[in-house]
């Protein structure tokens, strides 16, 4: 516990910025959230689960299945979902399908703005295993080495029936407080960076992009 | 289509032609030569539209061979016109000055296949891949596979069957492998 709350404390290298952007950026570490207390965690988890917020960010192929989601046949707001245009006001990310390495610069940016306590649904066999790009040069094979992933949905490409049932799982999870995503990027941060920085080569932001 | 053929050779005595279609041919030419007839084709000739450039890596005989399509809206015809490169030092006369988005091909060409082409803008920022610190990822030799398991974490337990193999067992068990 001293040693966690001591590496908490810790500055961020910063090495991919120039010196004098240095000042500019944050550098301290994710935090980890502490729980409020039991009825109202359990109070806020219902609130949460309730009014899931998706980051309107589509990040592969997967993400033409979000579209049908808004029309009137499957009408996600029936379920508390609504896209948003900002990470800061979005909780849910969405990954849609394959992920570029391009693209995970990106979407790494991003999930880091989002306001905990947020998750992450991957759609597609491709954030699995990699799905029919396995063997590319430029997709990842597994999400869950960059992000702190939720709820996997199979299916190349899952229909937005699977989408309902996969975000319905994620609103039981939330409930029984069994989504950790947020506070297990803060705890395992130098893993997850170390994976990231190992395929993103130029890394020109900051460690942490809070 | 002949016409545009005998205007060729008589002009730059540019053979063999190869007709594909009533409506298609392709000729290859030598790589210095190569801003001249395109630019006699846009304007004397209305091949105006650029529809692509291409570039196929052939490991065999150690060349690069780029592919510059050019489409006649008026007859509707299209022509290929072909350059060989040295597969060692690839370098291609820029022609970005003739049509604007031969610069992005240029990039992508530039980064996935490695050609060089002197003067065109932009040539040396990252276009798709960032950061690629291999050789470019579209040549033949490069192996995408093994750079794949390499990098990207693969996850365990993935099976591939040859499509060919795997129904012949599934339909036939109790047939024997000829062989």
């Amino acid at each position: 516990m001293d040693n966690k709350e001591n590496k908490s404390k810790q500055k961020l290298a910063n090495d991919g910025l120039a010196e004098h952007e240095k000042a500019l950026f944050c550098d301290a570490r994710p935090q980890t959230y502490k729980p409020l207390g039991k009825y109202v965690e359990k109070f806020l988890n219902w609130a949460r689960a309730n009014s899931l917020w998706i980051l309107g960010y589509g990040t592969g192929c997967g993400a033409i299945e979000l579209r049908p989601l808004m029309t009137a046949r499957f009408d996600m707001f029936r379920w508390g979902l609504a896209p948003r245009p900002t990470p800061r006001q979005a909780g849910v990310f969405v990954i849609g399908g394959y992920m570029s390495v391009k693209t995970l610069k990106r979407v790494i940016r991003s999930y880091e703005q989002m306001q905990g306590p947020k998750f992450v649904i991957a759609l597609g066999s491709c954030t699995i295993n990699g799905g029919m790009y396995w063997d590319s040069y430029n997709t990842i094979n597994r999400l869950d080495h960059y992000l702190p992933v939720d709820i996997y949905i199979t299916g190349c490409m899952p229909r937005p029936e699977a989408l309902i049932a996969g975000f319905n799982k994620l609103k039981e999870l939330i409930k029984d407080n069994k989504t950790d995503g947020q506070n297990e990027y803060a705890n395992n941060f130098d893993w997850y960076k170390a994976n990231q920085k190992k395929i993103v080569k130029d890394w020109n932001m900051p460690d942490y992009n809070w | 289509m002949q016409e545009i053929i005998n205007k060729l050779i008589d002009r730059y005595a540019i053979e063999p032609i190869q007709v594909r279609r009533d409506n298609q041919a392709f000729v290859t030419i030598e790589k210095n030569r190569l801003p001249d007839v395109l630019t006699w084709l846009r304007d004397y000739e209305n091949y105006t539209h650029l529809a692509f450039i291409t570039a196929v890596d052939y490991l065999e005989i150690e060349k690069i061979q780029l592919t510059y399509m050019l489409h006649n809206y008026k007859t509707n015809t299209d022509l290929g016109l072909r350059v060989l490169l040295d597969r060692a030092q690839p370098e291609m006369v820029s022609v970005h000055h003739l049509w604007k988005q031969v610069e992005i091909y240029q990039r992508e060409l530039h980064e996935m296949f490695g050609i060089d082409f002197p003067g065109s803008p932009g040539l040396n920022e990252s276009f798709a891949l960032e950061g690629w610190d291999e050789i470019p990822p579209m040549r033949r030799d490069f192996n995408t596979r093994e750079y794949s398991e390499r990098t990207y974490f693969p996850r365990p337990g993935r099976k591939t069957h040859d499509p060919r193999e795997y129904m012949k067992q599934k339909l036939y068990p109790e047939k024997k492998e000829d062989k």
